[in-house]
């Protein structure tokens, strides 16, 4: 039998071209002492198609809290017990976390809300701290609105949102297991007007839903369809008060897998650590997933829960000799 | 006089502990209870820090 290491050096490392489906599932189906090859190459993947610089990026919650969807692992959605408050965030506090993240060496700064899809007080918030910001910082900005109309997709692209973020979460197959309120297919919907309106398109998801490992390689088989620009991956990290609260967390040399498979499925894709990888990996997992496909991170802290200090992330970078970055920004 | 103070994290007396969990996962999470009044806090994450705020007892940063 071909190994699909083998099979995968020819195809993805000598000539850019992803796993498909069910090649990501034999790497996910690989034996543990396996791992390092696995790495080993979805990290010559990553340096070959995508250079040694790391995209750091910030996020911030724009507005928190009170969303009327249901997406189980959400501690922002108004249907479950959560302890998480409604607060928006003003002008002046949007500005100052986008200079905050700027000083990192970021580049990216990403506002979000937590709604089903924005409304005119959302847009208009928007508006005015994108203007805001970029008459004060120097940083690429992008977008989490949720689901989108034609008419908001062309009016974040006028204000020069450069990448969209909407993460599909999950495979296909088993998106109604997390999600009730709305389907995989609308958010595909707002993720084709996205990109045919020439937005950057960032979607990812979320590991440890209770997925099976063959939904694991449907999603990334789903999201090298799509073609982003970017895919954050996160981890569950199970919240107090949602559906999802007793779940367990992913073990590490899965959450190590699913990095290397998502990378050979995604040769040209920035993949970014999101959330969660500070308890899936911890500092050891977190630097070897670094040399195993990933090449962005979320630096500070998420929407409602912390990360790690930026400090030890850029640290970290330092020593793996991988530059940060610059701004390139496109007008 | 006695005072009853409460977990920041679930909201519970925090004699009716243990709160270890509580006290572990909050390496990484914001408080969401305040400790003197079990109100739901509002909570702001930003990128490098938090604010909590009870309307009762105001604000704290970390
Ligand atoms: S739409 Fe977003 S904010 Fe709302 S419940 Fe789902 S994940 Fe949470
Ligand atoms: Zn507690
Ligand atoms: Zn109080």
């Amino acid at each position: 039998m071909t190994d699909i290491l083998d099979v995968a050096r020819r195809q993805v490392l000598d000539e850019g071209r992803g796993l498909s489906a069910s090649q990501v599932l034999d790497c996910l189906n690989l034996p543990d002492d396996r791992l390092k090859d696995l790495l080993a190459l979805a990290h010559d993947v990553r340096m070959r198609w995508c250079g040694p610089e790391v995209e750091v990026e910030g996020i911030v919650s724009l507005k928190t809290g009170g969303c009327p969807e249901d997406c189980h692992f959400c501690s922002q959605s108004g249907t479950f017990q959560s302890p998480v408050r409604s607060v928006w965030l003003n002008i002046p506090e949007l500005v100052e976390a986008a200079k905050e993240t700027a000083k990192t060496g970021a580049t990216e700064f990403c506002i979000v809300a937590a709604v089903r899809g924005p409304d005119e007080r959302l847009m208009k918030q928007v508006r005015e701290g994108v203007a805001a910001i970029n008459a004060a910082v120097d940083i690429n900005i992008a977008c989490s609105l949720g689901m989108l109309t034609q008419e908001q997709v062309d009016e974040l692209a006028a204000m020069g949102v450069h990448r969209y973020n909407h993460n599909l979460e999950t495979a296909r197959s088993h998106f109604p297991n997390v999600v009730t309120t709305h389907s995989w297919e609308e958010r595909w919907d707002t993720l084709r007007m996205v990109k045919d309106a020439g937005m950057e398109v960032c979607c990812g998801g979320i590991i440890g839903m209770g997925e099976t490992r063959e939904q694991r390689a449907e999603f990334a088989g789903q999201l090298a369809e799509l073609e982003p620009d970017e895919v954050p991956l996160n981890f569950l990290t199970p919240r107090p008060g949602t559906p999802f609260a007793d779940r367990p967390l992913v073990e590490g040399a899965e959450a190590l897998k699913t990095i290397g498979a998502f990378r050979l499925a995604l040769p040209r894709t920035i993949l970014r650590y999101a959330g969660g990888r500070e308890l899936t990996l911890g500092d050891f997992g977190t630097r070897e997933g670094m040399l195993g496909g990933i090449n962005a991170v979320i630096v500070g802290n998420y929407l409602t829960t912390l990360g790690r200090p930026a400090e030890q992330d850029l640290e970290l970078l330092t020593e793996l000799e991988m530059p940060i970055k610059a701004l390139s920004k496109t007008l | 006089m006695e005072t009853t103070t409460y977990c920041d994290r679930c909201g519970r007396p925090d004699a009716d502990g243990p709160h270890d969990a509580c006290r572990a996962a909050r390496a990484m999470e914001p408080p969401r209870y305040c400790p003197a009044c079990r109100r739901r806090m509002i909570v702001q994450v930003t990128p490098l820090g938090w604010t909590a705020r009870c309307s009762e007892h105001g604000e704290t940063r970390g």
